[in-house]
């Protein structure tokens, strides 16, 4: 009997040692990055673009690259949108009585959420060499699409799926065309599509893979689709790996801001799921 | 409407017709058998051997396994079974931000913190010398990505489980750890199983943060204080060099295609398992 | 009642979240005889079960205060280990719910947490029990296949035999045949007639034929007070309390 109360007991103890080392590892990570980047942020870091010699000491800042990442990431996520939602209303709304077409059709998105951005990457630039796009703002764009379609799908599909049938199938009745019956579910599901677009930008401001071949990198704002465009993750990396120590301190500073920036969204698409769930019931 | 769906959904066939297509003047050179097994990579005299990156990315990806799935299982378990719901509140949505941290941040933490830590802490109990740029990294920053994806399928599944279950247990005198040992974990297997498959298939293609702290040494490793060499990271360091060395392309694309096809599997698995249980569920 | 109760509840209140569930419940459940909790749906029959072998203890937000008797012993006196007391009740839900291992695993499950390890007495306990349900016959010859194939009648009657097995003195059903066709309900019947000879049993039910027909002892709960207790025939032809002639009234005509 001892034994097994000295089980239960030892088996809690190390639950609770596991559960605090994968919470901690949050605080964990980004404390550390707090730490060291803290330090070398300044206002210049976001409000300049890297000066000549930047990347061995001299002055300026990742604007380039904050604004490369949000010209991509934003336009990945509007062309995404522009694809996803007719994709989402399509699988729910006009495609009754083919369930089993249905599902297949969301375990293929399923799967293609799983595949990893630099496959993404890769077949963004096979696209480009066949085009004969370089790399630029416009391969990025392309690339980072393919890679949020799924992930707006799915959330779409989601919140599409938690309007009750009997919504959507009312209005049939009353003679209304399946496509002003969409337009009302897309309104009932606004704050879900908030967040979709929250979530795809989060993902797509942040990755490295698929942009790394695609959108090439630059130390200035690009201002045309055919200019190569700087990304945040990719301004790090490169800051990271010069010898001089402000560089890499600067490099930090640099990963603080795309944490904070990220993690901001995070929260916030926290805060609308919350928010549409409570309407829901 | 229905024009983009079919486009969409085709973008798996697409990707992977593209890839192959690309892949195929490599493999007209050379044996799919020598490609994977051989482990000599030097792409200037047209030898492309691609075992060291598929060992890279096993070894690699096992770390993480190995270190993740205990620690998350039991994560999973305190969090739906034992903790206190005020408890309950505040810890979830710690593990949901984790997964919103973008990879290369993992790799900036990887550098400052892991690769420090086995430098001068933890690989002088065991090797002579290591610059702490190792498989051992790479696994260690990885398993921390995918905390998240294991704690939370994990998580969704216990839930699933009846309490009436557990109360059948627990009234024939069974303590609350043994309930869960034998009965909970038991009934959860089948969704766990399809947690950790669907955890190896990221770990598989995650690129950036494992690029960042694995040496990219292109040789098989023979210990986790080596440094490794994952195929995405081959991708990644490479693809600068693509153009101009002839063949180098078509090895790196069909990497990729390695990748595509593997993961591809994985993830199929993972879900038809998962969509057996939600239908056992419905039923 | 000669012999002094079984189990004996003392001023037992029990509030879940913001509901007071239980209120100031003063009862004894007589020894080796049926008893049974009838009652309106949400009066608190249940809860009022579960308190008995501490299975509320989990349950989100529970408050219990009150003591509650078996044997002499208050087993909601902090010192008291929660497994032993637990060992003395077997439990029957209203679902049978087989565990996922096969159908000696089941019954063996018990013994086997409590000691019991060797195979020919597990191998005796096991066919002891499944006989002692009318199971031994109908399984004997796939004892290892997975306990989910049988039908509902006979998972229920398994699940009572697993309770059997680990020796406990006091059976608590909570509504066990409120899923099964009227065979199986009438053979589970008829076993808890025969087992208050060794064992004291407590149902919960909301079909007074069946409370008429197995129990000796019924006790009248609404909105979670006891509002009358006492022998089967007394309650059910001649209730004393206005509330009780309501609720029966629609056995006695």
């Amino acid at each position: 009997m001892k034994r097994r109360i000295f089980e239960e007991l030892f088996f809690r103890g190390l639950m609770i040692l596991a559960t605090i080392v994968v919470v901690g590892s949050f605080f964990l990570i980004v404390g550390t990055i707090l730490d060291k980047g803290l330090p070398y942020m300044s206002l210049d870091m976001i409000t300049k673009t890297p000066g000549g010699g930047f990347y061995i000491g001299k002055s300026g800042g990742v604007l380039n690259a904050i604004i490369g990442s949000i010209y991509i990431a934003g336009g990945a996520t509007v062309l995404g949108l522009i694809i996803s939602i007719p994709v989402a209303i399509y699988i729910n709304m006009y495609m009754d009585g083919k369930r089993f077409l249905s599902n297949v059709i969301r375990m293929v998105f399923d799967v293609l959420f799983g595949i990893p951005s630099i496959v993404y990457g890769a077949f963004g630039f096979l696209i480009m060499v066949y085009f004969g796009i370089r790399a630029s703002l416009l391969g990025g764009i392309i690339a980072v699409t393919l890679l949020v379609i799924p992930i707006l799908v799915r959330t779409l599909d989601e919140m599409i799926r938690t309007v009750p049938f009997e919504l959507r199938d009312a209005a049939l009745s009353l003679g209304t065309t399946r496509w002003e019956m969409a337009k009302v579910v897309l309104r009932q599901i606004k704050p879900g599509i908030f967040t979709a677009i929250l979530l795809s930008f989060g993902r797509a401001v942040g990755d490295v893979a698929s942009v790394l071949f695609t959108a090439g990198f630059s130390d200035n704002i690009p201002t045309s689709l055919h200019q190569p465009a700087a990304t945040l993750p990719l301004a790090i990396f490169f800051q990271l790996g010069s010898p001089v120590e402000e560089v890499q301190g600067r490099g930090y500073a640099s990963a603080l801001i795309l944490t904070m920036v990220v993690l901001i969204i995070t929260v916030l698409s926290e805060i609308f799921i919350k928010k549409f769930n409570k309407h829901k019931l | 409407m229905l024009v983009f769906t079919l486009a969409s959904v085709s973008l798996l066939l697409f990707i992977g017709i593209g890839l192959y297509l690309h892949s195929v003047p490599i493999l007209h050179k050379l044996s799919l058998g020598s490609l994977l097994t051989s482990t000599v990579w030097k792409p200037l005299k047209g030898l492309f051997g691609f075992a060291p990156f598929i060992m890279g990315t096993l070894w690699v990806t096992c770390i993480s396994i190995i270190i993740a799935l205990p620690l998350c299982l039991l994560t999973a378990v305190y969090i739906t079974e034992y903790a206190p719901t005020r408890i309950k509140r505040v810890l979830s949505p710690f593990v949901n931000l984790l997964s919103g941290i973008p990879p290369v941040i993992f790799g900036v933490w990887g550098v400052l913190f892991i690769i420090p830590l086995i430098q001068n802490h933890i690989a002088p109990h065991f090797v002579d010398f290591s610059t702490g740029y190792s498989v051992l990294a790479g696994g260690i920053v990885l398993a921390i990505m995918i905390f998240p994806l294991i704690v939370s399928i994990t998580s969704e599944v216990l839930k699933t489980i009846p309490q009436d279950l557990r109360d059948a247990s627990l009234s024939l005198g069974a303590t609350k750890w043994e309930t869960t040992r034998k009965i909970v974990l038991r009934k959860a297997l089948p969704g766990i199983i399809a947690a950790i498959v669907l955890a190896i298939s990221r770990a598989f293609g995650e690129t950036i943060a494992v690029l960042m702290v694995c040496g990219n040494n292109a040789a098989v490793p023979h210990s986790v204080f080596d440094p490794g060499y994952p195929l995405p990271a081959l991708i990644a360091n490479n693809y600068g060099e693509m153009m101009s060395i002839p063949m180098y392309d078509s090895a790196l694309m069909f990497a990729a295609l390695l990748l595509f096809l593997i993961i591809l599997l994985f993830n199929l698995v993972s879900r038809i398992i998962l969509a057996r249980l939600e239908r056992k569920l419905a039923a | 009642m000669t012999k002094t109760p079984h189990i004996i509840v003392q001023d037992l209140n029990v509030q879940i979240g913001n509901q007071h569930i239980l209120k100031d419940i003063n009862i004894g459940i007589p020894n080796k005889k049926v008893t049974s909790i009838i009652g309106p749906s949400g009066c608190g029959k249940t809860t009022l079960l579960k308190t008995f072998n501490r299975l509320l203890d989990d349950a989100a937000d529970v408050k219990i205060t009150g003591k509650v008797l078996v044997d002499g012993e208050n087993i909601y006196d902090p010192n008291t280990e929660v497994t032993h007391i637990r060992k003395k009740m077997g439990l029957l839900s209203q679902r049978p719910y087989p565990l996922p291992m096969s159908i000696y695993d089941n019954v063996a499950y018990g013994p086997r947490i409590h000691g019991t390890r060797k195979k020919q007495e597990l191998d005796a306990l096991v066919e002891k029990q499944l006989r002692s349900t009318g199971l031994w016959d109908e399984v004997k010859d796939r004892l290892t296949a997975s306990a989910t194939r049988l039908s509902i009648g006979q998972q229920q009657r398994l699940c009572l035999a697993r309770g059997l097995a680990v020796g406990p003195e006091i059976i608590l059903g909570d509504e066990s045949t409120s899923a099964l066709d009227p065979a199986s309900t009438h053979i589970i019947e008829d076993l808890f007639m025969q087992l208050k000879e060794k064992y004291s049993i407590v149902l919960v039910t909301h079909i007074l034929r069946q409370a008429a027909r197995i129990s000796d002892y019924i006790i009248f709960v609404y909105m979670g007070k006891i509002i009358e207790y006492g022998p089967t025939d007394e309650v059910l032809q001649n209730p004393q309390e206005e509330l009780t002639k309501q609720y029966v009234k629609g056995y006695i005509t």
